[in-house]
């Protein structure tokens, strides 16, 4: 079987054209990327508020945590057979999948940036009040760097959560490697399903790493403890 | 709701199947995370070599180790104990990072006092440490029991029969009474363990609701 | 110059935090809030930078209303320090003292260079610069924080339990070394402390508050260990009030008693031909005295832990409350005396301490604190 796997994988047919894995890889970043940031605009801002002045917190808590019970299947195939047949073409599978995908990433990143921004410490926020910081600056200058290492937590297990979501979704006629594992799950071609299977993983692993090193990078070394040489 | 009227006895049945499919990785998961958890908080340098290596785990789309895990383990594809296999390894993948944050954040004059006083290791791991670990081993174990019961879901793709075979069965036909049954039965389930969760874990924990009554 | 008018501030569930509070903070001083808690000294401090809003009477800078300024911009004109610093983790340390010279547009080079020099100025090495404040310990961040609040140089400071989060040792030197500091920079600071020790020894004058939010007395330090007007004033300041006032008297040129002295590692035999009543002083080669011995009592050279180290050493010309202590603590109840730079210049003896302060008059009491308080002349509680 690992044979006839690696001889599928490695079938130069299989990469190329309109169904290989190629495209099939583009698509997927394509449907995930575009899904996160959609629900970063979203959550990111709406988090910053409510972590910032307090308002609607106990609302949104709840929500978030109700959020992660739905089954992101029947969520799918819900927004499909509701949605599918009031649109037309293309649209009609791209837009109930994204719209799930969407709404899947949206509590990690918001309970990441509201849990951020009130983990600030609430001495370094009177101080920057009272040195004559405005509510905006102290939202720019020292709520959101410190919130940044929750935010892009958030960030990360949203992602893994859409590559994931993006995969099943497959089955409501999204494109991206999920094809393969659904496709071949029809025909029952287990080589075909089994490199799917293969593929989403290292996918989801490379992606999670690039975004490990984005954070390592961007957050500052002051909040993660990395000073490098110096030290007390 | 008549649909539900008619099959209520096959939701019940595929409800319990459930339960067993997203359930049991609890218990094995918590049972096998306590360890290797302890080892993470106990020896430092183990920390990031557990907790990312269980992290790798966690970033493989469900579907994808539903469908590896019989190649690997050489069982059958319909067999649902690779699903349970993979539900626990989710769920280890969860815990292991909170039971090593929870008992990390036993504070250590309180570890201290328990040694000074004449308890050994092993003890006072038991009496100490992991009881002041639980709130937030049981925080983690809630998010483990509601992660589990919406990804067991979409075991019903390769045809292992629990609340998500609704979905597709509804799919199948182009008829939503399933499926809304099925998303409503998934989140009562998950709610069901959530409170379950909460409700031992205040049993285990009465010294937190003392200090809710004097405060 | 800041004038308090009759400020209240009244919170909506009805506590009274700060109740019809009148004084002034004159420019260049350091005028001290103290109090027990909740005795509204906080919130008042608080209320010059509109942290807080106040509810009653009117708040002025130099004759003109805080109220009717610009939030923002009053307060990019007030230096800020409160109890735990409130350092941004994210940023270095020049970045956070370079905060308030970058809000007011001196762009970056000029604010880290002026972030720079502050560093040197509250005592911390330049290449502190980079490090990040989890890198610090709580007394160095508390100097970063005085630094960044110097940094734009506000006529203004407003500090808030500064040194409270500190141990003991640190708490006394960063004391002293922000006495040195406003003795160089003479900034208008208001102080909150809950330490009457703190207030005594960093005022140039008190607020003692009470603690339904009301002033009860604002005196000066000696004059408030003198004369506290009432009751809860004088709990307040608490006991020892005698000795303590000694601290801001200054010692005249006692007449010194000469000693002379040996050095480590001298004989028994030495010891005692330079002793005088059973003690002589040990020194060492700059004159610095070491401790006491007593040469009947060694049989071996003088070695360092021989030394009787009990008493403490006083400065010629310095308070008169360390040259009482120097002569009460020493174990030859002779107090050492030194210069400037701690080389010997005799010895003093209680009694010539305690005839000195005999002859000094008490500080007259002051009416205008009666009035404060609301009592007529001839009512003070014998204080």
């Amino acid at each position: 079987m690992i044979n006839r796997i690696l001889a599928w994988l490695t079938d130069g047919a299989h990469w190329q054209g309109d169904d290989g894995i190629l495209r099939r890889v583009v698509e997927h970043m394509e449907y995930s990327v575009a899904a996160l940031v959609i629900a970063a605009l979203i959550a990111i801002p709406l988090g910053l508020y409510i972590g910032h002045t307090g308002r609607g917190r106990f609302l949104v808590v709840n929500a978030v945590g109700a959020a992660r019970a739905i089954p992101s299947l029947g969520l799918l195939f819900l927004a499909f057979l509701w949605l599918g047949p009031r649109l037309s073409g293309d649209i009609a599978f791209l837009a109930p999948a994204g719209l799930v995908l969407i709404v899947l990433a949206i509590p990690p990143i918001l309970s990441g940036a509201y849990a951020g921004v009130e983990g600030v410490e609430p001495a370094a926020r009177d101080a920057a009040a009272g040195m004559g910081m405005r509510g905006t600056e102290v939202l720019r200058h020292v709520e959101l760097p410190c919130a940044l290492p929750l935010i892009l937590s958030g960030i990360r297990s949203a992602m893994l959560q859409v590559i994931a979501t993006a995969t099943i979704a497959a089955v409501v006629g999204l494109g991206g490697l999920g094809r393969f594992l659904i496709d071949g799950l029809a025909v029952r071609d287990t080589p075909q399903t089994a490199s799917g299977a293969i593929l989403v993983a290292v996918l989801a692993l490379v992606v999670d790493m690039v975004l490990a090193l984005v954070q390592r990078s961007v957050v500052s070394p002051g909040l993660t403890g990395r000073y490098g040489k110096v030290s007390l | 709701m008549t649909w539900l009227r008619g099959h209520f006895v096959d939701v019940l049945s595929l409800a319990g199947q459930h339960i067993y499919l997203a359930g049991v990785p609890l218990v094995l998961g918590l049972l096998i995370a306590l360890p290797l958890g302890w080892l993470a908080c106990r020896y430092k340098v183990l920390y990031p070599f557990l907790i990312i290596g269980t992290g790798l785990l966690y970033t493989i789309p469900s579907l994808a180790l539903f469908i590896m895990l019989p190649l690997l383990l050489g069982t059958h594809v319909l067999d649902p104990t690779n699903v349970l296999i993979a539900m626990t390894i989710y769920t280890v993948a969860l815990l292991v990072r909170t039971v090593a944050d929870g008992l990390g954040a036993v504070p250590d004059e309180v570890n201290q006092s328990a040694t000074a006083m004449g308890y050994k290791r092993g003890r006072r791991f038991v009496s100490v440490e992991l009881p002041l670990a639980v709130p937030v081993i049981s925080a983690g174990l809630r998010v483990a029991a509601v992660s589990n019961v919406s990804i067991v879901s979409v075991a019903s793709l390769i045809g292992v029969p629990q609340l998500g075979s609704l979905f597709t069965d509804g799919f199948n036909r182009a008829f939503l009474d399933p499926i809304i049954v099925g998303v409503v039965a998934c989140v009562l389930l998950a709610l069901l363990f959530d409170v379950t969760i909460l409700g031992v874990t205040r049993l285990a924990t009465p010294w937190q609701r003392a200090g809710e009554a004097s405060s | 110059m800041i004038r308090f008018d009759a400020v209240s501030k009244q919170f909506p569930d009805g506590t009274k935090a700060v109740d019809e509070l009148t004084l002034e903070a004159p420019t260049g001083k350091i005028t001290v809030l103290v109090g027990p808690s909740g005795c509204g000294k906080t919130t008042s401090l608080r209320m010059i930078n509109r942290m807080v809003t106040p509810t009653g009477g009117r708040i002025w800078i130099d004759d003109q209303d805080t109220a009717e300024m610009d939030e923002a911009q009053l307060r990019r004109g007030i230096g800020y320090v409160i109890q735990h610093a409130g350092l941004f983790p994210h940023r270095t340390i020049a970045a956070n003292i370079a905060t308030v010279p970058m809000l007011l547009g001196w762009g970056k080079r000029k604010s880290e260079a002026r972030a720079v020099e502050l560093l040197e100025r509250v005592g911390l090495p330049a290449s502190y610069a980079n490090r990040y404040p989890a890198q610090l310990s709580g007394g160095q961040q508390q100097r970063v924080g005085v630094a960044r609040a110097l940094a734009a140089d506000p006529p203004i400071m407003l500090m808030d339990e500064p040194f409270s989060a500190v141990d003991p040792v640190v708490r006394e030197q960063l004391q002293d070394e922000f006495l040195r500091l406003q003795s160089d920079l003479g900034k208008t600071i208001v102080f909150v402390t809950h330490d009457i020790e703190e207030a005594i020894k960093l005022g140039d004058q008190v607020a003692v508050l009470r603690g339904s939010g009301n002033l009860a007395q604002l005196s000066d330090p000696a004059q408030l260990l003198a004369h506290p007007v009432d009751d809860f004033v004088a709990d307040f300041v608490g006991k020892d009030r005698g000795y303590r006032a000694l601290s801001f008297q200054q010692s005249p040129q006692f007449p010194l008693l000469r000693e002379s002295s040996v050095p480590l590692g001298a004989t028994p035999a030495q010891a005692a031909a330079a002793a005088r009543d059973g003690w002589v002083l040990v020194m060492d080669a700059d004159r610095r005295p070491l401790g006491w011995i007593e040469p009947g009592r060694i049989t071996a050279p003088v070695r360092p832990e021989m030394l009787a180290r009990g008493g403490t050493v006083a400065t010629a010309g310095g308070p008169l409350r360390n040259a009482l202590d120097a002569a009460l603590s020493s174990p030859s109840r002779r107090g050492v005396i030194v210069d400037d730079q701690g080389a010997l210049l005799g010895t003093v003896r209680a009694y010539q301490v305690l005839a000195e302060i005999e002859e000094r008059a008490r500080p007259e009491l002051d009416q205008a604190d009666l009035e404060r308080a609301g009592l007529r002349p001839g009512e003070e509680t014998p204080g």
